[in-house]
């Protein structure tokens, strides 16, 4: 199927992605409806909790005040969600489906609180950059792991990364828990880490730093995007990850090799995860505890980021944006509760994102929805076009990547 | 099909193009039906010019993905400036054979040369650069990366060298420029540089194959199934292409199943069974005398 001529590229790369939000944001609308909420008050209100109100020059005094604290706190949440995202983009790209984000962020938050808590003595600034450095590394080699069982003895990633997820939660757990080796010494009695010294907080630029201001987190973010992008599309290394990604067995007949190639590609992916972590820990956590262990969903929420952003730089950044928005827009304090129930908004995010994976990842509903004039015959029919017609080059690898990454086995399916 | 079918349906593009009863059909005619014109099936050529060997294979043994004997000590030589047909049926071990020779999978045992230089197991980039092509039996699957533009599949070979890259850095204008000259000289058409090859009809796809092996320049050029799934005019264009990259001096491996091709290219036919070559023929060689080859009898006087 083809979408008309007169749609430009760029058009055509917004189109799935942008009905897909807003068949996700109908159906959710639609559970609010059925359920005795009104749901244009209701996302209102949720847009006004994100803060991106404070954009309007309009909104002024007090409104104003609130709004840009909301903002950072949006930002905030985008900058690990934009990391954990690129960590499953990339590898999609190489054809790999990276469900271990949320372990390679795990792994990652422990190393950065343990670094960030030792080493007193060091230069305030070398000390943050070796805790960053730190996560990533860890990120890194504990997703290298997965592509390293893929390319030795064929393990699915899928399999591996899900187990490394348990492996480094536990591992965690057993760490930070009461009397585990890493507990902190200034609150026995909770299962908490060591509580990171001020002079290993990422500076805040935009804010009130006891009011969790915007820290530098989100320019790390962006600086990653920035790379991801310029590996993927202009370095050797990116040319031979999305060869692999396309077609394995063209780009070994090229030369490629393609099991250093998962080795590779999973090692950015948690270098990416990893750095997720450090923004975190080393931007508001300060310290983390065995709930907050057990409890993060921001590695998970990358598959979702990944996929709404078709796995390209700009779509994640904007992806991530959009969930760090919905998440401090519906938090229990940000929405009006004369519109909807605090204690529920929370659980609206995990509707819409839901249903933003599930429209994504078989995004042929969208597709078809495009489609539909065509095929009651009001179109003129188009031999030999397909869905991957539908889509640009680099959007249908893409698309191809992440079917693929879906249909890769009956493990896949029940996720 | 005309020994085994009591009526022949052609079809093409999706539709039936008609049902005849054996009796009338004959090869022309159906040839007509299934490409909707005339087809040569004779190709012009003059005869070859040998000189020194370029490829030299020898007691070849690879073994296949299930890790079963494919190729059996195979032997064969092909020089420089002639076309050396490998005639089989499907399954004898040419595709093992050729993915030992282009450094695909590595062989058990055994030895490849390529104009003295021991290529032997070393891999595709150590192939490449002693001087052998690949026209992939597949060109969806191993030949082409359907997604990626033109540009990016011209690249293939060459992405790690200047001027299409730097220090690991891809240049774009190098891809463009590259993919600009290649699409004209080998008259691609249906896409820009920047049009995924998907979009390409098979033979233009195949052609694009045929404009990245060839630009490399090789000492051999393996060509396996070069015409498979192509509509006559695209393989008129590759039989043109295969000889004369024969007559610029190359040595050109061609791997077919298809007899009627064998025997119009070839200078020389070898014939491949279970994993070894069993007979050659010289091009004048009757259909009769290939098929028994090929089929494991034993002919009196190759």
């Amino acid at each position: 199927m083809k979408l008309p001529p007169s749609v430009s590229r760029t058009g055509r790369a917004l189109l799935v992605p942008l009905t897909t939000v807003v068949i996700a944001f109908v159906v959710a609308g639609l559970v609010m409806g059925l359920t005795g909420t009104n749901p244009f008050k209701t996302y209102v209100s949720i847009f006004d909790g994100t803060g991106l109100n404070w954009l309007f020059p309009w909104v002024g005094g007090q409104t104003r005040t609130i709004a840009s604290q909301d903002l950072q706190q949006t930002l905030v949440a985008t900058a690990p969600l934009i990391l954990t995202g690129l960590a499953v983009a990339f590898a999609f790209r190489a054809g790999l489906f990276n469900i271990g984000a949320q372990g390679q962020y795990t792994v990652g938050s422990v190393l950065a609180i343990w670094v960030g808590t030792s080493f007193t003595h060091m230069n305030p600034v070398l000390h943050i950059v070796a805790s960053i450095v730190a996560a990533a590394l860890i990120g890194g080699a504990w997703a290298a792991l997965a592509g390293w069982l893929k390319a030795v003895v064929g393990t699915h990633e899928v399999i591996s990364t899900i187990m490394l997820n348990w492996i480094a939660i536990w591992v965690a757990t057993y760490l930070f828990q009461e009397n585990g080796p890493l507990q902190g010494k200034q609150a026995l009695g909770n299962p908490v880490s060591n509580t990171l010294p001020n002079n290993v907080h990422l500076p805040v630029f935009w804010g009130n730093p006891a009011l969790q201001g915007l820290d530098v987190g989100i320019f790390i973010g962006l600086a990653a995007a920035v790379v991801f992008w310029a590996i993927m599309n202009r370095s050797t290394l990116g040319y031979e990850v999305r060869a692999v990604g396309h077609n394995p067995d063209a780009a070994r007949g090229a030369g490629i090799n393609v099991a250093r190639n998962y080795v590779v590609t999973m090692a950015i992916c948690g270098a990416f995860a990893g750095l997720a972590s450090s923004v975190d820990v080393l931007g508001w956590q300060f310290q983390v505890s065995t709930a907050d262990i057990s409890g993060s969903q921001v590695g998970f929420l990358g598959i979702a980021v990944a996929l709404l952003g078709r796995n390209t730089a700009i779509g994640t950044v904007a992806a991530a944006l959009l969930f760090g928005a919905l998440e401090t827009g519906t938090a229990a304090d940000n929405i009006n509760a004369s519109v909807i129930n605090p204690e529920l908004a929370p659980q609206l995010t995990l509707i819409i994102e839901g249903l933003v994976v599930l429209l994504v990842s078989t995004d042929l509903i969208a597709v078809r929805l495009l489609g539909l004039p065509r095929r009651l015959g009001l179109g003129r029919p188009e031999p030999g076009a397909d869905l991957a017609q539908a889509l640009e080059p680099d959007d249908a690898a893409a698309q191809a990547a992440a079917v693929e990454g879906f249909d890769a086995g009956p493990a896949t399916t029940g996720l | 099909m005309l020994t085994i079918a009591d009526r022949v349906t052609v079809l093409r593009r999706g539709r039936s193009m008609g049902t005849v009863p054996r009796s009338g059909a004959t090869e022309q005619s159906l040839a007509r039906m299934v490409v909707g014109r005339d087809v040569i099936f004779r190709v012009e050529k003059q005869s070859a010019k040998p000189a020194g060997p370029i490829l030299t294979v020898e007691d070849l043994r690879v073994l296949d993905d299930r890790g079963l004997d494919a190729v059996r000590g195979a032997t064969l030589t092909v020089r420089a400036g002639e076309i050396v047909a490998l005639a089989g049926v499907d399954g004898n071990g040419q595709s093992e054979l050729v993915q030992a020779i282009t450094g695909i999978r590595p062989p058990v045992g055994g030895r490849i040369e390529v104009d003295g230089v021991d290529v032997t197991g070393r891999g595709v980039r150590a192939a490449g650069t002693a001087g052998i092509a690949h026209i992939a039996e597949d060109r969806h699957r191993i030949g082409l990366v359907l997604p990626f533009t033109l540009a990016e599949n011209l690249a293939l070979r060459r992405y790690r060298a200047a001027p299409l890259s730097r220090f690991g850095w891809l240049n774009p204008k190098a891809f463009f420029t590259l993919a600009k000259r290649l699409l004209g000289a080998f008259d691609v058409r249906g896409g820009d540089p920047g049009t995924p090859a998907a979009a390409l009809s098979g033979g233009n796809q195949q052609k694009l194959c045929i404009a990245r092996e060839i630009d490399s320049d090789p000492k051999l050029l393996v060509a396996h199934q070069p015409t498979r799934g192509l509509d006559v005019g695209a393989i008129e264009f590759v039989h043109s292409q295969l000889i004369e990259q024969r007559d610029a001096g190359k040595g050109v491996l061609l791997v077919s199943l298809e007899s009627e091709e064998v025997r119009s290219l070839a200078d020389r036919i070898l014939v491949i069974y279970e994993g070894r070559i069993v007979a050659e023929f010289p091009p004048d060689a009757s259909e009769e005398e290939l098929g028994i080859a090929m089929t494991g009898g034993t002919v009196a006087a190759a």
